[in-house]
């Protein structure tokens, strides 16, 4: 076989695949919720990995306060953030229409300094448990490796949000609404539309996504307030790669560079931290506008 | 006439502040003015908003620290090689990402940095997560032994000025008029004939070196070069420093810089020490909001309102 | 000091005397700096914590030492060596400190060793564990107090390799500490007959140990030792419950474990693991009198890093009443020359090197059904006398012992 000339024993590639895979359903969630942000707003929104946290802590603060579990949370948590997302765009990102896109990127890196700084000052840095859910917990052994029920769970759940909301922008009224915003809103608004109110939905949205995708991290990395911190840089590398705003490179770039990562870790592990970097200046340089990317 | 006045109250100051004040805090304050101005090159009169620029500062400041520590150089020289290897690293950088514009570039060059992060995580040079300690601060010219803090003051101070002199100078000259036309109308520039990449790329390359100068004497104050210098919040903390002085102005990062420092230095030793990610959040949100010009900008507009 | 300074003490404790002394405190005050890791990983085994257990010490000792007050500071250093040294060296430099206590995690040990040996200050190690600090990064005026890397290897690793777990492969954290634990650690199962088959390092601190879980399975070793901390060691242990590793056969060595991290994995996920500690709340009479104080204070049962900042400022201030100064080489001797008397350490010696030599135990994790309570955590197996633990001081390579 392949992989014993290599001298890799087959569990040790299959699983790192399988985990990055795992990872890359993470980058994707995320990714998206950027670009759908990103694609209306024209704003690069760097509170995502925040409000990504936020979901965690929103699932823990259900549990502790309301006794509302796992699949309440799932449920729960986005709207809550979506709702605070809301808030966001409404008070504050509105303020800035007219003004140099930069700006938005500055004031969301505000924002996540101060929300990560006052979960860290409340919460300390190290982490609170968050349990895997019953119906969830053990796994089943595939051979190569044994696939714990809860993190086969999290692809499909990834994907099936990454789908439905595919299904949303590309196949809905809604959807076709959002879309001719990008292009032009005021035409759009002169066709009676009410722009800024979608606008608004769609920073909640985008903003639901990052805390459905904190939720789902929040057995596996414990609820912890810097857990976006790091993670957003590379989503930051992921939305880059696909081609900014663009729905299905997000996706597909985040599930591929998630598996890219699981093999730099069987081949080269010291490399796996900054292989999405490499991958992202390769394309820089023969496809500047990005893989999915429409315009140069 | 009244400028000179001014500039020469200020140097005045700065003379005697050692004996008024800590001075290892003033030199923090010097080489986070001359990290802020050197950013401010490159996004003030540029027009580019680089978010990498942690890279530089703390890429020097562990190559200084090798340099010093490991081979041996003098005090002098480990601060070249250290700004040289940021201008090298800027160069890099530069070329991949200064073909695109606005957020774009910001995200480039934060993706960027980050690479470099994590190739100072693993390096063996940097001492990964431990950083680069023992740093000796040795002499300057060989004479001023650079460990009594009053004589590294000074030492660092004439780094401070030659770094602001080349600034102002490079602003002032036809290159910084180049560079502030392409900022405002970049069309327009490429039609008069300039060629805008060269100038962006040249002004970036001068910004990360300068930026690596500062990183470098940072490390020589402190002895230590670290990860915390290298990382991504760092290349945050500058750019507020930059918006809450004074986008564009020559004398307004400095003033950013010194505020944002000497509240870090405040609060970190009171009861709000925890807070200190929180405040400055705070800062840059209300800048962005409502304070865009900067400290400086908003003096600037209400003298002119004034006189 | 002078001959007559001596006689005039041996005589009486005459208020006129007690200002003499005073004479001798620098700027009329001793003043420690607790500097310790207040909000991340480590902020459950110190902390806090060894902030109050310093407190205790201090008020314990009534406030005031040879006739000058005692004055605490504390900051958060964040586990970065750089905010570490900073903080020190202000301290030093214009805040009039005299000894830096608890410094956990071993970079942020050294940065402060740096600092501690320009200033010529004392530096009272509790919460890092390397043993490079009484070895090849000595300094004459660093006293490392409650337990080191070696101290844990031969507890932990020997009683492993001779349950049977004679191969082993490491999950180290990437820095100096997990380093150290990880040579310490190979040196004895090396000694004993086992063999170490391989090693993984994972960024300081890590969230998610799947994939490093994934390589110590494929590895087949019979035993994974956690050379890492904290949060660390408690996620890598739920990982490897994740992954089915020790249903697989395999076995866990956490090297390094508090009684936090018991505390934060429960007993259902931690019984059964063997563990080395310096201490231990339940030992007798005065580590529960001392523990229930502490406990009453902060709501938790003390770690040994907690318990021994307050040996350690305890000794300290021990030595500046009979120095009758704070002089750092004078107190330095007289700590070196008193044994360690207290609830936490029995006859401890500090040695020359700095290293503070005093009994060690091996415990094991009770389950759930053996244990009374919250904390009622540990059997111990096995009392190790200090010099087995910590090797006799001809084996340190300090330079200046």
């Amino acid at each position: 076989m392949l992989t014993d000339l290599l001298g890799i024993p087959p569990q040790v590639l299959f699983g790192q695949l399988l985990l990055g895979l795992i990872n890359g359903a993470f980058y994707a969630v995320l990714s998206l919720g950027l670009a759908v942000i990103f694609g209306l707003l024209n704003i690069v929104n760097f509170a995502h990995g925040a409000l990504y946290m936020l979901g965690a802590f929103a699932a823990w603060f259900l549990a502790k306060y309301l006794g509302i579990g796992y699949w309440g949370a799932l449920i729960f948590a986005p709207i809550i953030v979506g709702a605070f997302g809301i808030v966001i765009e409404r008070f504050l990102l509105r303020r800035l229409s007219g003004v140099d896109h930069l700006y938005g990127l500055l004031l969301t890196f505000g924002l996540a300094l101060v929300i990560e700084g006052t979960f860290v000052k409340l919460f300390g840095a190290s982490g609170i448990p968050y349990p895997t859910p019953k119906q969830l917990t053990g796994g089943i052994n595939l051979g190569f490796m044994f696939l714990p029920w809860y993190r086969a769970w999290v692809v499909v759940a990834s994907l099936v949000v990454c789908v439905a909301t595919w299904v949303l922008f590309e196949r809905t009224k809604i959807g076709a609404y959002l879309r001719a915003g990008t292009e032009n809103p005021k035409l759009l608004q002169a066709f009676g539309v009410n722009v800024p109110v979608l606008t608004t939905l769609a920073y909640g949205y985008g903003v639901a996504l990052a805390a459905f995708a904190g939720v789902l991290a929040a057995p596996i990395t414990q609820v912890n307030p810097l857990m976006g911190s790091n993670l957003i840089i590379v989503v930051f590398a992921v939305v880059v790669i696909g081609g900014m705003g663009s729905i299905v490179g997000a996706v597909v770039t985040g599930l591929a560079m998630g598996v890219i990562e699981g093999l730099t870790k069987v081949f080269w592990p010291e490399a796996s931290a900054t292989v999405i970097f490499v991958v992202m200046a390769i394309v820089l340089v023969l496809r500047p506008a990005g893989l999915f990317g429409k315009t140069a | 006439m009244n400028r000179y006045i001014g500039y020469l109250l200020v140097l005045a100051l700065l003379l005697v502040a050692p004996f008024l004040v800590y001075p290892v805090f003033l030199m923090k304050l010097l080489c986070f003015a001359l990290f802020a101005c050197a950013f401010n090159l490159i996004l003030g009169y540029g027009g580019l908003l680089s978010f990498g620029h942690a890279a530089f500062f703390g890429g020097a400041a562990f190559i200084t620290g090798h340099a010093i520590k490991v081979w041996g150089l003098p005090t002098e020289l480990g601060l070249l090689v250290g700004a040289g290897s940021a201008a090298v690293l800027g160069l890099a950088i530069g070329l991949l990402a200064i073909r695109r514009q606005g957020i774009y570039f910001a995200m480039i060059t934060l993706a960027l940095a980050q690479m470099a992060y994590f190739l100072f995580v693993s390096a063996d040079f940097t001492g990964g997560e431990n950083g680069l300690q023992g740093v000796p601060r040795g002499t300057a010219l060989g004479i001023f032994d650079l460990q009594d803090n009053i004589n590294m003051y000074y030492f660092v101070l004439a780094v401070f000025l030659i770094g602001y002199a080349i600034i102002a100078r490079t602003v002032n000259s036809p290159f910084g008029q180049v560079l502030s036309a392409i900022r405002d109308n970049e069309p327009r520039a490429t039609s008069l004939g300039y060629d805008v990449d060269r100038h962006k790329l040249l002004a970036f390359v001068l910004s990360a070196g300068l930026a690596g100068l500062a990183g470098a004497t940072k490390t020589v104050v402190f002895q230590l070069a670290s990860l915390t210098d290298v990382h991504w919040h760092m290349s945050g903390e500058v750019v507020l420093m930059t918006l809450l002085g004074g986008l564009g102005t020559l004398a307004g990062p400095a003033v950013g810089a010194a505020v944002i420092v000497t509240l870090q230095n405040y609060l970190a030793s009171g009861a709000l020490s925890a807070w200190v990610p929180v405040v400055l959040g705070t800062i840059f949100v209300i800048c962005v909001l409502a304070f865009r010009r900067g400290v400086v900008g908003e003096l600037r507009v209400l003298l002119r309102k004034t006189f | 000091m002078s001959l007559l300074k001596k006689f005039a003490m041996g005589v009486s404790a005459s208020a006129m005397i007690a200002s003499g002394a005073a004479a001798e405190i620098s700027d009329g005050k001793v003043k420690i700096g607790v500097l310790t890791d207040l909000s991340s990983t480590y902020s459950d085994l110190a902390g806090n914590g060894a902030v109050v257990a310093a407190e205790m010490a201090i008020e314990d000792f009534g406030g005031s030492v040879a006739g000058a007050p005692i004055e605490l500071v504390s900051a958060d250093h964040q586990n970065k060596a750089d905010i570490a040294a900073n903080k020190a060296r202000q301290w030093g430099d214009s805040e009039q400190v005299d000894a830096f206590a608890e410094l956990v995690t071993t970079s942020v040990a050294l940065a402060v060793f740096e600092i501690a040996k320009q200033q010529n200050k004392i530096a009272l190690v509790s919460g890092a564990a390397s043993s490079p600090l009484t070895g090849s990064a000595c300094i004459p005026s660093g006293i490392h107090w409650t337990y080191n890397t070696r101290a844990l290897a031969v507890g932990t690793g020997a009683a492993v390799v001779k349950e049977g777990g004679d191969t082993w492969y490491f999950l180290t954290a990437d820095y100096a500490f997990g380093e150290s634990l990880e040579k310490d650690v190979t040196a004895v199962v090396e000694a004993e007959g086992g063999q170490v088959l391989g090693s993984i390092k994972h960024p300081f601190p890590a969230s998610d140990f799947s994939s490093f879980v994934l390589q110590a399975q494929a590895s087949g070793a019979k035993v994974v030792g956690l050379a890492n901390a904290g949060a660390d060691t408690v996620n890598a242990i739920k990982a490897a419950n994740e992954f089915g590793l020790v249903a697989a056969g395999q076995s866990i060595a956490a090297l390094l474990t508090f009684i936090t991290d018991i505390h934060a994995l429960g007993l259902e996920t931690a019984q059964g693991i063997m563990l080395t500690t310096g201490f231990y709340w339940d030992l007798n009479d005065e580590t529960r009198a001392w523990s229930a104080r502490f406990n009453e204070r902060t709501g938790r049962m003390p770690t040994m890093v907690q318990a021994g900042v307050y040996s350690s400022i305890t000794h300290y201030l021990k030595a500046i009443e009979a120095a009758g100064t704070d002089d750092t080489d004078a107190v330095v001797a007289k700590m070196r020359e008193m044994p360690v008397e207290d609830f936490f350490a029995h006859g401890g010696v500090v040695r020359t090197d700095g290293r503070m030599v005093h009994e060690m135990y091996l415990a094991r994790v009770k389950s759930p059904a053996d244990s009374t309570g919250p904390w009622d955590y540990y059997d111990i197996v096995r009392t190790i006398p200090g010099e087995e633990a910590y090797g006799p001081l001809s084996e340190s390579d300090c330079p200046t012992k």
